[in-house]
């Protein structure tokens, strides 16, 4: 259970690292619509240059990106074979029954260039911004919704404290797993469902921890006198600064670009 | 029974450089022996409870079980768990059966005993760790916190180990609590001539029960003496973060004093008896 990394963060002091992570989900937003406005190849050479650039300023090694493609990659070959076989038009290539088009080989690479840029930017926000800071900025951006009583304080508290427990209960499984097995439990040998069934004795003590420190959590709040959402004041308040507001008009630029070679060329 | 060869761990945290945890440790452990382990926190008393029982592998040298290398290639290691009961820190934490009988009957269960010599095993070692009957086909979620701890104990008893590891057994436990479990490992050790290591935080306690100590320190094995050895290093100790029992504090400051008293008692009887011998040297 060691080395579970959640919302892969990757440490760093680099531009894209202090931007305010509102600036970065929104960026991503506008980056992922960009994505499916453009058409031709200036187009995707416009998202490109975007990307790399980020890329580049934010210093995260290229090799952790690719490999963050790997999750993705059934969906890949779905996506390319699915596309290549079954788009009708001008016949390029014949095998069988199955035919490969000029534009099936067209849509396919369109897809797959729209698919790695898209896990490409929404990892590299990721690998920038820590788990808290993104629930933070979905609090704040989410802030509009209040009007029609969503109570978006609550959400975004829950992801906050789910994400936050998330080390802490691995590492109490890592424990329960070390105490089963100094009772000879047998967690690596047998068929699957024998080592399904061998989890139970880590299951059952898991949750029953779970519980109890949620029910402590609930009680060590109550004593600070947490009350959630109006007129709460935060340690750090999330505020924009002029690299924000730069960056803002970058992501404007970048929608505007893409509409115009679509609408241009 | 136990042997440690100048085994030293590090962790390994992926990027090449790891943490060393443990340096040359070596030491032995006979039967019916009653070790105390003391250390610091981070002075590598876990990692090297976690190597006794083959959860971690050494980084180098060898740790034997009755003259085999628990680190080898295809060695029993479930036999060696039945062997070496290891109770870890808040043992009631790993309970997870309907009854308690049943959770007791998990280990022996693991190591293939069938049914029946289970619940022999379960009931004797629930009956050794003195839960009253009543509370044996409860579910272990309703006890106590103390009764929760001596099922899990009892879950490590029924698999009938020769040598039984303590992590710090005591915590979290009332005074009365915390003394039925010291008891009972010293019972054990008497009636069983079953080898206890009983790592704790309390001096008084290892000075009390234990024939042995071993004192850690950054993951070497700074003192392996008789209690009485150990203690007599009080400044080494509390360098290390560690003490002497308040009761040899005392004896040191009535020597400072002029009391004619010796100064390398430990435990509270002793220095019951010393105190009442020089109060009658002086008043005779």
């Amino acid at each position: 259970m060691k080395g579970v990394v959640l919302g892969q963060y990757y440490p760093g002091d680099s531009l894209i690292h202090s931007l305010d992570p509102r600036v970065k989900i929104v960026s991503t937003f506008v980056f992922i619509i960009s994505l499916f406005v453009v058409d031709n190849v200036p187009g995707y050479a416009v998202t490109a240059l975007f990307l790399v650039s980020a890329v580049a300023l934010s210093k995260v090694p290229v090799a952790r990106l690719i490999k963050g493609l790997s999750g993705i990659l059934v969906l890949m070959v779905f996506t390319a074979v699915f596309n290549l076989f079954l788009t009708p038009g001008e016949v390029v290539f014949s095998f069988y029954s199955l035919q490969i088009t000029r534009e099936g080989i067209i849509v396919t690479v369109k897809m797959l260039v729209r698919l790695v840029f898209l896990i490409m930017g929404s990892s590299l926000m990721t690998y920038t911004t820590t788990p808290s800071a993104l629930a933070d900025a979905l609090e704040s951006l989410m802030k509009p919704l209040k009007v029609v009583k969503v109570p978006v304080h609550e959400i975004s508290m829950m992801i906050s404290i789910a994400l936050r427990f998330i080390p802490i209960l691995a590492e109490e499984a890592d424990i329960i797993i070390k105490a089963q097995k100094a009772r000879c439990a047998d967690f690596d040998t047998g068929s699957v469902i024998k080592r399904a069934k061998a989890m139970i004795p880590v299951l059952v003590p898991l949750f029953v921890s779970a519980f109890r420190r949620a029910n402590d959590l609930a009680v060590a709040m109550e004593a600070r006198c947490y009350r959630g959402g109006d007129n709460r004041t935060r340690m750090r308040p999330l505020t924009y600064c002029a690299r924000d507001y730069r960056a803002y008009a970058v992501d404007a630029a970048l929608l505007l670009g893409c509409i115009l070679t679509r609408v241009i060329l | 029974m136990l042997e440690l060869e100048n085994v030293s761990f590090t962790y390994d945290n992926g990027a090449g450089v790891g943490t060393r945890a443990l340096e040359g440790v070596s030491f032995s452990v006979e039967p019916g022996e009653f070790i105390g382990l003391i250390g610091h926190t981070g002075s590598g008393k876990s990692t090297l409870l976690q190597l006794l029982i083959g959860l971690l592998k050494p980084t180098e040298g060898r740790i034997l079980f009755e003259g085999e290398d628990i680190g080898q290639k295809g060695y029993d290691l479930k036999k060696l768990r039945s062997r070496v009961g290891m109770v870890f820190q808040y043992p009631e934490h790993q309970l997870f059966e309907e009854t308690v009988f049943k959770d007791v009957c998990y280990g022996p269960q693991n190591i293939g005993l069938s049914q029946k010599e289970c619940e022999l095993r379960a009931y004797e070692a629930l009956r050794s760790v003195g839960l009253p009957d009543e509370c044996f086909y409860v579910s272990p979620f309703e006890l106590s916190g103390g009764q929760k701890r001596r099922v899990a104990i009892a879950g490590i008893l029924a698999m009938k180990p020769d040598i039984l590891v303590l992590d710090e057994p005591t915590a979290g436990l009332d005074p009365a609590g915390k003394n039925e479990i010291l008891d009972l490992t010293d019972e054990l050790k008497r009636d069983r001539n079953i080898s206890i290591i009983l790592v704790s935080h309390c001096m008084e306690d290892v000075a009390e029960y234990a024939d042995r100590i071993l004192v850690m320190d950054h993951g070497r094995l700074k003192y392996d003496e008789s209690p009485v050895v150990v203690f007599s290093h009080v400044e080494e100790l509390e360098k290390m973060g560690l003490s002497a029992p308040a009761v040899t504090y005392i004896m040191r400051k009535l020597k400072d004093r002029g009391v004619d008293v010796r100064n390398n008692i430990i435990t509270i009887p002793e220095a019951g008896a010393e105190i009442m011998a020089a109060f009658k040297r002086r008043h005779p």
